[in-house]
């Protein structure tokens, strides 16, 4: 796997690819997307004294999207949302919110609404005086913010709630008047720094639904942290996968799902099988030793040199198993297998201490421990990293 | 049949705080029930009480404007006092608590530094910088800028003064106790939607610092309206508060039966200012400022 410093090189063709205006990105909602980003970032570098939490992050934002910062603890994911609210400084580049350079604007005249991990509500006021808030240092006349206030409730499906106090709101309906608090006054753009990860699992779910209808709702611009692989594929319209301080790939769930560009991201959303090998028949179809001994066949996009040093990653979706298995056969046995209704997980020890993950429908009876099975794919159905990690295209 | 001890048994909850209570019964509940029951003897001369069964203290008590105005200057002094240490202590709480410094805990040390001094010594020091021949009228009288010595000493002020020294401390250490319980989270939110630090200071840090700050506003009234030592060194005579006045009613006087009532009134009007604030408030906050 790269490391730092190799990628501090990397991220710059792949954020200047990206930073085309709507390329690859859903249509926005509203139709209002066309032209100026919502939130641009050129060239941001974020340092904390010696330490370097940022560096050369770049990424521009179409209005009305729901863009997803996903990545590991540490990956500099949260310093980036801090920075666009202005509770982080930056120590370089640019941010621009709508066109307008914020980097000298103080919080608090930024128009952004922020979400907690944490909710951050006000303990000491009621739920009507937490989400008047913004309102209130807007200098929205009083029968507006009630107005507001009790529509904003309405949308997060707590009406009638006002009086309540924080402390007396379980956790989900606590983040509900936080994300009403944040949207209430309409920010340019919504900020969600990892909402879901103080929830307990089925809440979470819920809450995921919400958000996104919420978002859909009222077009708003929201930009997404978690560390969550789940969250990040079922919420966003692009992701851009981070790791130590630095830009790994962007683009959108599919896209990262399904062609990851580093090994980084390959296993850090949906943990891909990766089996290192060696080019040893070039062309169309591409002959790959690997390393366990058995010589498979993968589709390159480009002709490689034989001998050429690759590895080919294998989403456990891709593939099948027992009879299903026709091309690339690869015969193992089974350490574990794990039985999730429609499907089942196996781990498939292929021999040469590997062993390979395989989600693969049902069909007949789930195997046991240590009986023989057959695994293969489609050539089509991986993608080839090169020796340094990266995406060979 | 009899039960088998076990480590979490309630009898063995009540044998470990047996000393405890048996302390607190002999040491306190039991001496304020002697002074009780001696408010109601006779006193016949100096030093000389029967215990035939009189009203007569607590009549002269209620009845003599003396007491009264006693009293009530003792609570104007202990007020003065707990607002300036308010006052005064709260912004040495907010900056402990908001200072990037990396070795916070020196700051907290130095508050603690001063209790390393007998209280008493601590007072005295005042006589050396307040006094005729003290630190500040020397030197102003050596620059010529004044002729004679400024009378500081021996008045309210001083008294006040002493007693804003010896209670800052208690008042920083609840306020900043209190700050500490503070999720800063909220100062962003509040921020992001649109307040200015100050601003957000007066929604969010302000009103949930307030108990720390009600709990060392009635730690202070309580020890400075109970104070005895201090009127003592830095007063005068017109400066003696209700503590004052019970020492000379029993050492002077030697009017047990007098002195008695007098305690028993400055721990009832004392108990009754500590049992509205945990009305309000709660008793917790106070322990965890003493415990900070």
């Amino acid at each position: 796997m790269p490391d730092r410093n190799d990628l501090s090189e990397v991220p710059r063709p792949v954020a200047a690819g990206v930073a085309r205006p709507g390329a690859g990105a859903p249509a926005p909602s509203g139709g209002i997307g066309a032209g100026q980003p919502a939130v641009e970032f050129r060239d941001i570098d974020i340092a904390y004294g010696k330490f370097v939490a940022v560096r050369d992050f770049s990424l521009s934002i179409a209005k009305g999207s729901f863009v997803t910062l996903l990545g590991p603890s540490g990956c500099g994911k949260t310093t980036i949302l801090r920075s666009i609210a202005g509770l982080v400084d930056i120590s370089g580049g640019q941010i621009m919110i709508d066109g307008r350079r914020v980097d000298d604007v103080p919080i608090y005249k930024r128009n952004i609404g922020l979400v907690f991990q944490s909710y951050a509500l006000f303990p000491h006021k009621n739920v009507f005086d937490n989400v008047a808030f913004g309102l209130k240092y807007r200098n929205v006349p009083k029968p507006e913010i009630v107005r507001k206030v009790g529509q904003a409730l309405e949308m997060v499906r707590l009406p009638g709630s006002e009086k309540k106090l924080p402390s007396q709101l379980s956790g989900g309906q606590q983040q509900r008047i936080a994300l009403a608090r944040a949207i209430v006054f309409e920010p340019q753009v919504l900020l969600l720094d990892e909402p879901l990860s103080a929830l307990d699992a089925n809440m979470r779910e819920e809450m995921r639904v919400e958000i996104k209808k919420i978002q859909k709702e009222t077009g708003i611009t929201a930009i997404f942290v978690t560390h969550d692989q789940e969250e990040a594929l079922s919420m966003s319209d692009r992701i851009v996968v981070m790791n130590a301080g630095a830009v790994e790939q962007i683009g959108t769930p599919q896209e990262v799902y399904e062609t990851p560009a580093t090994a980084f991201v390959a296993d850090f959303l949906g943990k891909a099988n990766m089996l290192a090998g060696t080019v040893s028949r070039s062309g169309q179809a591409m002959a790959v030793v690997l390393a366990t001994g058995q010589t498979v066949e993968v589709a390159c996009p480009r002709p490689l040199a034989q001998g050429s040093k690759v590895t080919v990653v294998l989403r456990p979706q891709k593939l099948s198993v027992g009879a299903a298995a026709s091309a690339n056969r690869l015969s193992g046995r089974v350490v574990s297998a794990s039985y999730l209704g429609g499907s089942a997980i196996y781990e498939i020890d292929i021999g040469g201490k590997t062993s390979i993950r395989a989600n693969a429908p049902i069909t007949g009876r789930v195997l046991r421990e240590g009986e023989t099975i057959d695994v293969g794919f489609d050539p089509e159905g991986c993608v080839l990293l090169d020796e340094d990690g990266q995406r060979i295209s | 049949m009899r039960r088998r001890w076990t480590l979490y048994d309630p009898r063995l909850a009540w044998l470990l705080v047996a000393p405890v209570l048996l302390l607190l019964i002999f040491f306190l509940v039991l001496p304020i029930a002697v002074m009780a029951a001696y408010t109601f003897f006779t006193f016949v001369t100096a030093g000389v009480e029967t215990s035939a069964l009189t009203t007569a203290n607590w009549h002269e008590f209620l009845t003599d404007s003396y007491y009264a105005g006693f009293l009530l200057k003792t609570l104007r002094v202990g007020a003065i006092t707990a607002l300036l240490c308010g006052v005064l202590g709260y912004f040495p709480a907010y900056f402990i608590w908001a200072t990037t410094f990396k070795h916070k805990w020196l700051l907290l040390l130095l508050l603690i530094v001063p209790f390393w001094i007998s209280f008493t010594i601590r007072t005295f020091s005042w006589i050396n910088i307040l006094g005729e021949q003290g630190v500040i009228n020397v030197a102003l009288l050596k620059l010529g800028i004044i002729s004679e010595p400024l009378p500081m000493l021996y008045n309210e002020g001083a008294v006040i003064l002493g007693m804003l020294h010896f209670l800052l401390p208690y008042m920083i250490l609840n306020v900043y106790v209190s700050l500490e319980g503070i999720d800063r989270t909220l100062i962003s939110a509040a921020r992001s939607m649109g307040c200015t630090s100050a601003q957000a200071f007066r929604e969010v840090t302000l009103p949930l610092s307030l108990p720390g700050l009600a709990a060392g506003l009635l730690l202070c009234f309580v020890l400075a309206a109970g104070s005895y030592v201090t009127p003592q060194l830095l007063g005068s005579g017109r400066d003696a508060l209700f503590g004052n006045l019970i020492y000379d009613t029993i050492m002077g006087e030697l009017n047990w039966p007098m002195g008695a009532t007098l305690s028993i009134v400055l721990f009832l009007v004392l108990g009754f200012f500590a049992a509205i604030y945990t009305r309000f408030m709660g008793m917790s906050q106070i322990v965890k400022g003493l415990g900070g």
